[in-house]
């Protein structure tokens, strides 16, 4: 599996990671190598396996459906980068 | 007397108990251990303020006759993935610049509640994302062993910080977090007790999240006994995580009997690996030796997917991690790199925040769950995983444990070239078959190679019996005497 430049430009920008144009050619073979080496698993026959779900045999419990904190603005908004009257804020979204 | 940082959980406790010395005595001399050994790099954050406070804390309830918690005044490293209140908690990352928790992880709360004394945050690879502690934002850490090699060594990875503290005396012990070998390869490397619970074992609230389905909380300690004692403190069922199981915890340094007789060792012949080093295939000749004159029967088991559980590991860890780390968004914590607009900023934000091997497994992450290739890469990786996990148990219908190598080398040096991402992931090949599986394995130091550098063996063993696990491993560590300490040449 080889990828190219633009798409390895568009994966970058569905994880919105930003990428300089000049990485793009390196990081498309890194990548591709990657892809070419985890390409053995397609020769093991799987059909009619159960893809794994959970690696336990546990049941998971279950509690009461009930409010267990809250009231914490303060904490919450503690680490914000650019908090401002006890809101997060981000860049303008709609005009 | 005996230097006070040449004790271990088990020998302090002792002391503790006798009178001998106390929790802040213990302390200092830690703090004191922990600065001369600044150049190893081992800690990001120290918090001698912290650990005086917990100490004196602990003498105090001591000296009421409080009862005593497992980890009564014992000086531990925290690595840097457990939030911590009120402390700096980096992942090793840029991108969680100056986030300070409001919150304690279920993990380090719990080794606090048992008494435990947190010396500082220890070094990691960024995200737990590598297996030679030379991904972190705050710089490679050096493993104490450097000395015999005659150049800087890594220390492994991804609990790199935890396993060079516990090595150089500067921690009494620590936590690690293993996802495919994170706690148990540089256990190996610098030549410590590094133990993976069973999968949901420990509680995960709290720690920062790397690959959901893998990450296990666990102890890296001088000996077998002192990683009975410390899981006992760490594990527990935590109802605010749901894949935290609801299981007994049972004593687990009562299960150290030193009696593994009768028990039957398996030998998976496909580890037996191409061009495998005669050292490392020696070692594990040795280590079978010495579980037979101990009385184990051995048996060779076959695990026959072996040869795919790398692969598929590097599509079910960075598939889950692109989720994960999609949460870091320059928004509610941490680094924030203005943009233009919302998306602008996100890009920002992570193109400069991530590291290069982040942001590599976020992008095969990202492009083996996107659309059209969901089926043939994740689906395909957890169809390979239930054929993994079937390996081990119909192994485990015959044998009690099973006995590898941890890695397939000693530490290798800080400035060896490192640009094929695929020749790195192989240091993980004995351990990430485990990890795929759920199960508990634990890395014993067992001997040196020709350069005077430590190896480890790594035992694995049936799903939530750590018990049987850690009395094999306690037969393994007392028939291999393993005793050298690093610094010393030779």
């Amino acid at each position: 599996m080889s990828l190219d430049k633009d798409t390895v430009k568009n994966i970058a920008y569905l994880a919105r990671i930003r990428v300089q144009d000049e990485q793009l050619e390196p990081l498309a073979g890194e990548l591709s190598s990657i892809l070419d080496w985890i390409e053995q698993l397609q020769e093991l026959d799987t059909d009619g396996v159960e893809p794994m779900a959970s690696v336990s045999d546990v049941t998971l419990p279950q509690r009461k459906d009930a409010v267990t904190d809250g009231n914490c603005q303060a904490a919450v908004l503690k680490n914000a980068p650019d908090g401002e009257d006890g809101f997060f804020t981000v860049p303008k979204v709609v005009e | 007397m005996t230097k006070l940082t040449d004790l271990n959980i088990a020998t302090a406790r002792d002391g503790l108990n006798k009178g001998d010395f106390s929790a802040t005595e213990l302390a200092e001399a830690y703090i004191l251990a922990m600065e001369a050994g600044r150049d190893l790099n081992a800690y990001i954050t120290e918090t001698p303020e912290v650990a005086l406070e917990r100490a004196r804390e602990s003498d105090a309830r001591r000296a009421k006759g409080d009862a005593m918690g497992a980890m009564e005044g014992i000086p531990i490293a925290m690595k840097d993935l457990f939030c911590t209140e009120g402390v700096l908690t980096t992942a090793g990352s840029h991108i969680l610049d100056g986030f300070t928790p409001a919150y304690e992880s279920t993990v380090s709360a719990n080794l606090r509640s048992a008494g435990a004394v947190m010396l500082g945050k220890a070094n990691l690879d960024e995200f737990a994302m590598g297996s030679a502690n030379i991904t972190s934002y705050y710089g490679p850490v050096k493993n104490p062993w450097s000395a015999n090699a005659g150049k800087d060594l890594v220390p492994g990875g991804s609990s790199g910080g935890s396993a060079a503290a516990v090595a150089a005396g500067l921690a009494m012990a620590a936590t690690g977090t293993d996802t495919g070998g994170s706690i148990r390869q540089p256990a190996s490397f610098c030549g410590i007790v590094g133990l993976k619970p069973t999968y949901g074992r420990c509680s995960r609230w709290g720690t920062v999240a790397f690959a959901s389905s893998l990450d296990q909380a666990g102890p890296m300690t001088q000996t077998v006994r002192d990683a009975a004692i410390m899981l006992g403190a760490m594990a527990g069922h935590d109802p605010k995580d749901s894949t935290s199981a609801p299981v007994d915890l049972p004593d687990f340094e009562a299960a150290i009997t030193g009696d593994v007789k009768g028990l039957t060792i398996g030998i998976p012949s496909e580890y037996k690996m191409d061009g495998m080093d005669p050292e490392i295939q020696a070692m594990w000749d040795q280590g079978i030796e010495w579980l037979k004159a101990q009385g184990c029967a051995i048996k060779e088991v076959s695990l026959p997917t072996t040869k795919y559980a790398l692969p598929t590991y590097y599509i079910v860890a960075p598939a889950e991690a692109s989720a994960n780390l999609a949460r870091y968004d320059g928004v509610r914590y941490g680094l924030r790199v203005p943009g233009d607009s919302l998306d602008d900023m996100y890009m920002n934000t992570r193109g400069e925040g991530f590291g290069h091997e982040v942001q590599r497994r976020i992008l095969i992450g990202t492009y083996a769950l996107s659309s059209g290739y969901y089926d043939a890469y994740y689906i395909k990786a957890q169809k390979v995983r239930t054929l993994i996990a079937n390996d081990f148990k119909a192994a485990f219908a015959d044998v009690d444990a099973i006995l590898t190598p941890t890695a397939p080398s000693a530490a290798f040096g800080i400035n060896d070239k490192q640009d094929d991402p695929v020749a790195m992931y192989l240091n993980d090949v004995f351990t990430v078959p485990t990890s795929l599986a759920g199960l508990p394995g634990i890395s014993v130091p067992t001997g040196l190679n020709k350069d005077g550098l430590p190896l480890g063996l790594q035992l694995i063993g049936r799903t939530f019996d750590e018990g049987t696990l850690l009395n094999v491993a306690s037969a393994l560590e007392d028939a291999a005497g393993f005793d050298a300490k690093p610094g010393q040449e030779g």
